[in-house]
């Protein structure tokens, strides 16, 4: 115990916070969305830029990681090509629940300008997305506004079992 | 103006036409105008048959017979001095006569002078591998395998490089569609679902401009989202653009624009 007196009552002195358990699960879920890197293309150099000190992803708890297995939050950025295919599922199936995608720029929303033989044509053919952010690249701050919309969704969502597995097929 | 030539049905023939203006050729000039061009003309044709022989852009092009490729390339490096081979590939004339012309583009640094050594070979054909040249031929030589379907005999890794190994068909053949075939097209859905998955997941889409406002499955309209697969009459509330839910999260301030400051420095 300590010795001196301490007014629990008074600002943020009391240890003790209530509130339900969803919300701190969500709020912790939202607030860590570690991101697994996924700069397939040009996008990955905005996405990049947003990981830097000028936007500084890290005050939303963004932080990039290289294993699927320590990040929630998959940004495909960039044009995903056929031969890269199985690779994004592979890696996406790696990835622990609850997990998130955003597809970033019009190459993995839609195939972009790469109206070819050789680009899928949008990641939601190979995996299921949460966000699409429009843009040819997106801004940095665009990933950001995404992020922060994402952040939302989740704490929108309850926490815990209700989350149901998504699954494309 | 040039003469109107009827283009109807352009579309539906596999190969390429004139459907355009097609620029004049560059002017061909003789060997003998440049003398390190003749002389190295002169030490190739004393072993070998060259079928013809220009200057264009400053750089000789030769036809050789297609057997005679590595003997040629062999000479050129060991005697000519032409050590590098920069670029090797192939263009497709199928549609006119059935054949492929093969070109090894070759680059001197002592002379300062490039050469273009070409052949012919028929459809179906394989050339020589000069991979043992040169270290260069060993990936263009398997790119040319893959994008046109040309084997290279004794080279030692005949494989594709850019296209997956199971792929199917030689994507720069002029024969090929820009937007693949049906297998290119479901080539990611059959190997990682299935065939059987295809229904479920529809085929592509590729028109990159298309938007469905009434499509609430895969759209939503910035400022007036719905729950997904609603059907969307128009008249929807407007949704309002928070970064932060009203009331507050747990431990998470609203963001207000008054408490805001704005930097105007942009060297702060
Ligand atoms: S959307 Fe544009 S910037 Fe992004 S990867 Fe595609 S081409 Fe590059």
């Amino acid at each position: 115990m300590a010795q001196h007196k301490v007014n629990y009552t008074q600002d943020g002195g009391l240890p003790v916070a209530l509130t339900s358990i969803d919300k701190i699960v969500n709020w912790g879920r939202s607030n860590s969305l570690w991101a697994l890197t996924y700069g397939l293309a040009c996008c990955g150099i905005e996405m990049m830029a947003s990981g830097a000190s000028r936007y500084d992803f890290d005050r939303y708890g963004t932080i990039f990681r290289a294993s699927p297995r320590q990040s929630d939050l998959m940004i495909v950025a960039g044009t995903l090509t056929k031969k890269h295919a199985e690779f994004i599922k592979r890696l996406y199936d790696q990835m622990t629940e609850p997990r998130w995608v955003i597809s970033m720029g019009s190459c993995a929303n839609t195939g972009g300008m790469f109206n070819t033989y050789a680009t899928v044509q949008g990641v939601d053919r190979i995996i299921p997305v949460d966000l699409y952010l429009p843009g040819c690249a997106p801004r940095p701050e665009t990933l950001q506004y995404g992020v922060m919309l994402l952040q939302k969704k989740i704490r929108a969502n309850k926490a815990g079992n209700a989350q149901k597995p998504k699954r494309l097929m | 103006m040039r003469a109107y030539t009827p283009k109807d049905d352009v579309q539906a023939k596999a190969y390429y036409t004139d459907r355009y203006y097609v620029a004049p050729q560059v002017p061909k000039s003789e060997v003998e105008t440049d003398e390190v061009f003749a002389a190295d003309l002169a030490a190739i044709k004393a072993r070998f048959e060259v079928k013809e022989a220009y200057i264009q852009v400053e750089q000789m092009v030769i036809f050789i017979n297609p057997h005679d490729i590595y003997g040629v390339l062999e000479l050129m490096r060991d005697e000519l001095a032409y050590t590098q081979l920069s670029e090797m590939s192939a263009i497709d004339w199928l549609a006119k006569d059935n054949t492929f012309e093969i070109f090894y583009q070759m680059l001197s640094m002592t002379k300062r002078k490039r050469i273009r050594v070409k052949f012919f070979i028929n459809n179906g054909e394989a050339v020589d591998s000069v991979e043992k040249l040169f270290r260069s031929a060993d990936w263009s030589e398997r790119e040319m395998f893959d994008m046109f379907g040309i084997e290279a005999n004794n080279h030692p890794f005949m494989k594709r490089i850019l296209m997956p190994y199971d792929w199917q068909g030689h994507p720069l053949l002029k024969s090929y569609p820009l937007e693949g075939d049906e297998f290119a097209a479901w080539y990611e859905v059959d190997k990682i679902y299935g065939k059987e998955a295809r229904e479920a997941i529809g085929p592509e889409i590729r028109d990159t401009a298309r938007v469905d406002r009434y499509d609430s499955e895969r759209f939503a309209r910035l400022g007036f989202e719905v729950p997904k697969g609603t059907k969307i009459t128009g008249d929807e509330p407007r949704n309002s653009q928070e970064y932060q839910e009203e009331g507050g999260v747990f431990l998470i301030k609203k963001y207000t624009k008054e408490a805001s400051t704005i930097v105007d420095d942009p060297q702060r």
